[in-house]
């Protein structure tokens, strides 16, 4: 027995052995110099054990690629599981020795027409990881055999590498004609070769926003939803998200697709049921709602979303950012199912600031005693952020059920009592937005408040508390003397508080003028005299120039009636919302921002909205559905950022009272007119594609041609708007350089193109005139541009009507942006452009002035623009000399200004203006001026720098250009 | 809107020269083919070499990148990468960088954020058997598909190699490998289902290995599985056993927050049931439940028949060979939901911060006439606890002052005589009194039990001739059973 069990042990050391693990200790030195022996060697079992090696190495990131050659010699081999490491080898780093890889072709064609289809597959698949150009060629013909193999397992492969080369060389895809190949595998008998041909196909499509190549009718639809039933769960999810993007006829068509693809809410794999949920989301949009089976769904739709909440966190986090959507879409959904959301004391920390977030959403008069009893028990955890988080929740909770603001109150009032430190901070905070929406109810708790004053440590809290003192300063009996007691460290505060505390001794002066007005004077000489905060100052003169004219507007100014802050002002606004349900399971709905907006090199933006009902002609159900997106009215308080309520609530207060005075309780800004603009919101979001070219497309709105010059004007307005906003007193608009001759009608083949750039609104825009000179008619134009310094790309087709008709002249104007690709160009500015119509393609190059590219943000503060002058080296200075300009200094700050070139600072120093300016580039490049200006002199001196001393140039003639026009 | 197919010129290089206005001659490159709007222009080698050669320039240009998951790391508790696999091009570690910067924050490894952003990647990680698993991926991606992914990668690891940790994996990298590389091909999917995957890379063995070094024949099958294409995929054919068997266990775990008087605050039920099926043949089988009515949120494995189900409630299926999981439900009726048992619990600290009290008696609640067994309490304290002096009636108690953990090993639970832990606690000194609450855990398993009330009714077996050994068992454990205090 002993005997056995020693033996046992032993064969166990040897086994140990036998483990890859060895292959980690090979010694450093001249390690890559054995190998290379080793896999010369004769012996087929040294060689296969070499490149086990090698492979060991590669997984732990060791460069093993200098062993190129000699892997690839070992690649000619019967031996299966050899020639696999090879292709494993191969794989990873074919892309860093491309040359080295083509000395691996011949025995890949030969290993394509294998007996064996697993080699077969094999082969083509590694083919097509190797991504250089010389080796596609080769690739097309094994790659035509195997799509149509007898094998489905090559053909799905092969499906999958049709992608894989599409996205080395699209051309040469098309020209092959793989493409159609492609789309007949959709009709493929074996189901996971369907579902992986729309894999490949929807992958294709997304760089080809404009392309129909999954060209979706009731026919393949019917086809997909088939294979949906058969095919493996990751090719379930590539058709879910396929069918998402199909546009049904009528509500009978939607219906039968939602009836087919509701089992797939019952899959195990929480992918494919989140895929389907958003397939549901969007098609249930277009059923009518008095429809049996819209109940029924509803009802389904429940079940599979709180299962999503037992999985693993990290799948609870990403369903719960989803439900997250689709609460604010449709709260019927999961109204009952409060308690699912209830915290759970091991769940991560993510996942509870989600769960919280839900609970908040969810809450209404039926359930808020059970939030808020739970909400309570949070704010007694341990985790800080949560319980922070908590209670604003019991905050938000008040604001959004009215019939529980009162509990609301009391179980703050409870928590101040814990005089846990930041609990008490962040009651007080809540507790003044509370005083905001409700006013004149629950006063009586502010001598609670006042007793822990002392205690406010954050500048928030602080601010907040402050408010309240000041706006309740009649009820207060010795409020000068509190708000006497911030004063003390004035200068020590944050400006929150700072400005906060001077507004809040303003008030208390209106109030009670006559204690009051020695600490009202010392408040406002600290603010004016001792304060180096241009903010801070200017409301100090402001309500100092108030007083003293006319104490009565003072009153009615400082006093004003505020408008009620609204309830829901952290919901997503609703085209956004929409957009973002199009989007469940992506990441664009973790992070709740259009796919645009953050998506590196996202191709071709599509905005998917969701299709509106048609068909019955009850336009006004379709009103009420909330699903056209343009034409209801958007609620009248949505503000765009979905930044914290609280903190917007705050920030509005804190605005300088000049604009609250005037203005009537409501929005400062129109932004009911966004929505109007359809893509216009994702713009301002997404900050990279202009409004006009999406505002067509989505919700079938007048046939997708709108004229664009129709365009360029609304887009302004929208701009104007957000400029005055910005309150600066805006000169004039962008300079716009006249517009030259950039394609000969001889060159263009009877095509004249004349054109310049403006910039209108943030959005770059290229305007052109367009003559017809030939004796046809052209149609069927668009327009491409070639790598350029800045990425410029056409934001959407060129919007020609046409025909265009012999002798005709029309006006285009192209948004651009800069999602492009990138490569300097000589000079910078030069943009090479090609359009194509009816006739041909032609290509013509173009100068852009810099200017278009100065953003509307590029104002620098102060500091920020000293400490860079001083930051870059002046090898990078550049001075050039403007003659011949005639305007004085502040006329040329406007001037300049209107090309969002800002002026930060002014020196007057014997005679000479010195202004200094700042821009800022789409690609975040700053420039930095010095302009001198000599009274009486035509001649300006201006002095530059930047990092990217290659722009000098290009600024100077900007600066030239729009000064003398 | 154009079609891109008739915007290419047919020969790209004659072209330019003549129509660029002359800039050409400075630039030397030119436009060779019209492709789509935001990808770029392609450059032939051979009108520029310079710019092909020099790797600068290329990376310099925006990759537009086709897969899903681009690499995957595998990154230890200490926050080491002990593998990386890349399925297309090389990504380099310092991707990693902000991962161990939001790890740096979490306070622990659970609480690092599952999705995070960075310039240029989005990295998409899970946390199992204390390892990380991250992937980067660089286009817009379903995070869940990439979850739900990594999740296959873990368990593919546990059932090849028994457990899923650094040293075996290190221990069989080779294999990994292979495993990574079978199961993802540019970024799609290509075997995840365990038979599959063990026809083509067969999983090591110490005997197998011992055999491989000795004879050189290596653990790769030679030939495509035959299920692979199937339409069930999940099936191999000809699978032949001597003892025909087919095991199912019920298994409930209990979700619920019960609060402090004892009252359940929510409840709810997650149940699967596991199979183990060692049939011969292609066996078809129909299972069906006594009270089908509780299940009306379910998932199911891929084998079993929808519309059956929708139309008879029972379950019909082909089933995988060896195990699987063939469904999960959730039952969240409030009034169905049994609370086993019920914990009486009394902690306090004096206000004088310099220590407290605890006192804490279990006992069955509605246990349905069954025996609770494994019944483990575990209370967090608040950080200020330095120990505790307790004594228990039954089984024995810790507390670790590291993780303030104390851990009550209970057992089995005797209704005749509760079992009792009391003591006291002692704080830090000059600690305040503790301002967070302790919160209580409750592990317990009661077997032959589904404390839903689920019941299976018949199972039977068509398509084959034999007669199979049967057998279902039931088990109620605790999940997430939580008592506040």
């Amino acid at each position: 027995m002993q005997e056995w069990a020693n033996q046992l042990c032993e064969n166990r050391q040897f086994g140990s052995k036998m483990t890859d693990s060895k292959y980690f200790t090979t010694t450093k030195k001249g390690e890559i110099f054995e190998l290379k022996a080793e896999l010369n060697s004769d012996k087929k079992e040294k060689k296969k054990e070499a490149v086990k090696k090698v492979i060991a190495s590669m997984t732990v990131g060791k460069d093993v690629s200098a062993l190129f050659p000699d892997v690839v010699n070992c690649m000619q081999t019967d031996n299966l599981e050899l020639k696999k490491l090879v292709y494993l080898y191969l794989m990873n780093y074919a892309k860093s020795q491309p040359d080295m890889a083509i000395m691996a072709v011949n025995t890949f064609v030969k290993d394509c027409e294998d007996p064996n289809p697993l080699i077969r597959a094999l082969a083509v698949r590694t083919m097509g990881c190797i991504r250089v150009d010389k080796i596609t060629e080769y690739l097309c013909e094994p790659l035509r055999k195997c799509l149509k193999d007898e094998d489905p397992y090559v053909r799905k492969t092969a499906a999958v590498c049709v992608a894989k080369l599409h996205d080395i060389n699209a051309q040469l895809v098309e020209d092959q004609g793989f493409l159609d190949t492609l789309k007949d595998l959709i009709s493929d008998s074996n189901p996971m070769v369907v579902a992986n041909a729309v894999a490949a196909l929807s992958e294709i499509a997304e760089s080809h926003p404009n392309s129909n190549l999954l060209d979706l009718n009731p026919q393949s639809i019917n086809k997909l939803l088939t294979a949906l039933n058969e095919c493996t769960e990751w090719g379930q999810i590539f058709i879910l998200d396929c069918l998402a993007n199909y546009t049904p006829r009528d509500d009978r068509e939607s219906q039968s697709i939602c009836e087919r693809v509701t089992p797939r809410l019952s899959h195990a794999n929480s992918a494919v049921v989140l895929s389907a949920v958003k397939v549901l989301m969007k098609f249930m949009e277009m059923l009518p709602k008095d429809l049996d089976y819209y109940g029924t769904l509803l009802k389904k739709l429940a079940p599979p979303l709180v299962t999503l909440l037992s999985a693993e966190p990290e799948l609870q986090y990403v369903a719960l950012r989803n439900i997250n959507l689709i609460v604010q879409k449709r709260p019927e959904i999961l109204k009952h199912e409060m308690k699912v959301f209830f915290v759970k004391y091991n769940d991560p920390i993510y996942v509870k600031l989600e769960k919280l977030d839900i609970m908040i959403r969810l809450a209404s008069q039926a359930n808020i005693a059970q939030v808020l009893a739970e909400l309570k028990e949070y704010a007694t955890e341990v985790d800080v952020d949560f319980v922070r988080k908590a209670v604003r929740a019991i905050g938000r909770c008040a604001i959004k059920v009215e019939q529980s603001a009162e509990r609301c109150v009391s179980t703050l009032l409870d928590l101040i009592q814990t005089k846990v430190n930041y609990v008490v901070q962040e009651a007080i905070v809540v507790i003044k937005d509370i005083f905001r929406k409700y006013p004149n109810k629950y006063e009586s708790v502010i001598a609670t408040l006042c007793e822990n004053l002392d205690s406010l440590d954050e500048p928030e809290a602080r601010a907040a508390m402050i408010w309240i003192v000041g706006e309740y300063a009649e009820r207060i009996d010795n409020a000068d003397e509190l708000l006497e007691s911030f004063l003390e460290g004035f200068h020590d505060e944050s400006t929150q508080v700072q400005l906060q505390l001077l507004t809040a001794i303003v008030k208390l002066f209106l109030k009670k003028p006559t204690e009051t007005q020695e600490l009202v004077q010392q408040v406002l000489s600290l603010a004016t005299q001792d304060s180096d905060n241009p903010d801070l100052r200017d409301r100090g003169y402001i309500y100092w120039r108030l007083l003293s004219t006319d104490p009565v507007a003072a009153k009615e100014v400082v006093l004003a009636e505020k408008p009620l802050i609204s309830e829901e002002t952290d919901l997503i606004e609703p085209t956004l919302l929409e957009e973002l349900i199009c989007h469940i399971g992506t990441l664009a709905s973790v992070y709740h921002k259009p796919p645009s907006a953050f998506v590196e090199g996202s191709r071709g933006v599509q905005h998917k909205r969701i299709p509106i009902r048609s068909g019955s002609g009850e336009s006004s159900e379709s009103q009420d559905t909330g699903g056209a997106p343009g034409a209801t009215e958007a609620p009248a308080a949505v503000i765009p950022s979905q930044g914290d309520l609280l903190g917007d609530l705050l920030n509005l207060d804190l605005t300088p009272p000049t604009s609250t005075a005037g203005a009537p309780p409501g929005p400062p800004m129109p932004m009911g007119g966004m929505d109007l603009l359809g893509g216009g919101l994702d713009s301002l979001l997404g900050g990279d594609i202009g409004g006009s070219p999406s505002m067509g497309s989505g919700f079938g709105a007048p046939a997708a041609v709108m004229p664009s010059s129709l365009n360029a004007p609304v887009g302004g307005g929208l701009g104007d708007l957000f400029d005055l906003g910005g309150g600066v007193g805006m000169p004039m608009g962008t300079f716009v350089p006249p517009k030259t001759l950039w394609l000969p009608a001889m060159k263009g083949k009877g095509l004249e193109i004349m054109g310049t750039f403006a910039r209108r609104a943030g959005v770059i825009q290229m305007e052109m005139t367009l003559t017809n000179k030939a004796m046809s008619v052209m149609t069927d134009f668009a327009i491409q541009f070639n790598r350029n310094s800045f990425g410029l790309a056409p934001a959407g087709p060129l919007q020609v009507p046409t025909p265009l008709s012999p002798n005709q002249t029309i006006d285009v104007s192209l948004p651009l942006n800069n999602g492009g690709p990138v490569m300097k160009m000589e000079p910078l500015n030069n943009l090479q452009v090609a359009v194509k119509n009816n006739i041909d393609v032609f290509y013509f190059s173009c100068q852009y002035p810099i200017s278009m590219l100065f953003v509307e943000d590029g104002k620098m503060d102060r500091q920020v623009f000293l400490a860079t002058w001083k930051d870059i080296p002046n090898e990078n200075e550049a001075q050039f000399q403007i003659n011949d300009c005639h305007l004085n200094s502040d006329a040329a700050s406007n001037k300049l200004q209107g090309s969002n070139v800002f002026t930060i600072a002014k020196r007057t120093v014997e005679g000479q203006d010195m202004l200094y300016q700042s821009m800022k580039l789409t690609n975040g490049i700053c420039v930095l001026t010095e302009l001198r200006v000599q009274t009486g002199s035509p001649t300006y001196t201006v002095s530059l720098k930047c990092r990217a001393a290659e722009v000098s140039q290009c600024v100077f003639q900007c600066y030239e250009a729009a000064l003398k026009n | 809107m154009y079609c891109s197919c008739c915007f290419s010129l047919p020969n790209s290089s004659g072209f330019s020269v003549a129509t660029m206005n002359g800039q050409l001659k400075k630039c030397h490159i030119a436009i060779t083919s019209f492709i789509d709007s935001c990808s770029p222009f392609l450059i032939p080698s051979s009108l520029s070499p310079s710019l092909c050669d020099s790797s600068h320039n290329l990376d310099s240009l925006p990759i537009v990148a086709v897969e899903m998951i681009h690499s995957l790391f595998l990154i230890n508790h200490s926050g080491d990468i002990f593998l990386e696999k890349h399925w297309k091009s090389v990504i380099g570690r310092s991707v990693c960088d902000y991962f161990f910067e939001a790890k740096e924050k979490a306070a622990e490894p659970e609480d690092v954020p599952p999705v995070l952003q960075t310039p240029h990647h989005y990295l998409i990680s899970i946390y199992r058997d204390r390892l990380f698993f991250l992937s980067v991926i660089q286009t817009e991606a379903p995070p869940l598909f990439v979850i739900e992914f990594l999740h296959r990668v873990v368990e593919t690891f546990q059932d090849y190699f028994g457990e899923c940790s650094e040293t075996v994996i290190k221990d069989n990298v080779v294999t990994v490998y292979e495993l990574l590389e079978e199961m993802l091909d540019n970024g799609f999917p290509l075997a995840t289902e365990s038979n599959i995957l063990k026809e083509m890379i067969r999983p090591p063995t110490i005997l197998r290995t011992m055999v491989n070094t000795l004879t050189g024949t290596s653990n790769f099958e030679e030939r495509l599985p035959s299920g692979q294409l199937s339409t069930i995929p999940w099936r191999r054919s000809g699978v032949k056993y001597t003892n025909n068997e087919a095991y199912f266990d019920v298994i409930e775990e209990i979700d619920a927050i019960v609060d402090k008087s004892g009252t359940t605050v929510c409840a709810e039920i997650q149940g699967v049931i596991e199979a183990c099926v060692k049939l011969t043949g292609m066996p078809d089988l129909t299972l069906s439940f006594m009270n089908p009515r509780l299940l009306d949120d379910v998932s199911f494995h891929p084998c079993v028949r929808f519309k059956r189900w929708e139309a008879e409630r029972v379950l019909s299926f082909i089933p995988p060979d060896g195990n699987f999981t063939l469904m999960s439900y959730h039952v969240n009726a409030q009034n169905l939901v049994a609370i086993p048992v019920y914990v009486k619990q009394n902690i306090s600290f004096f206000e004088s911060g310099s220590g407290g009290r605890l006192d804490l008696t279990a006992g069955p609640k509605q246990t349905m006439g069954k025996t609770v067994e494994g019944l483990v309490i575990t209370v967090h304290m608040p950080k200020a606890v330095l120990s505790a002096s307790l004594t228990a009636t039954q089984g024995s108690y810790t507390y670790d002052p590291a993780t303030k953990v104390l851990v009550w090993d209970i057992g089995r639970l005797n209704p005749q005589k509760l079992p009792n832990l009391r003591g006291s606690l002692s704080l830090q000194a000059g600690a305040p009194k503790p301002e967070d609450n302790p919160s209580i855990n409750i592990a317990l398993k009661i077997q032959q039990l589904a404390i839903s009330g689920l019941k299976v009714n018949r199972l039977d077996m068509y398509g084959e001739k034999y007669k199979p050994f049967k057998g279902v068992k039931y088990v109620t454990k605790a999940g997430k059973f939580q008592v506040r205090t």
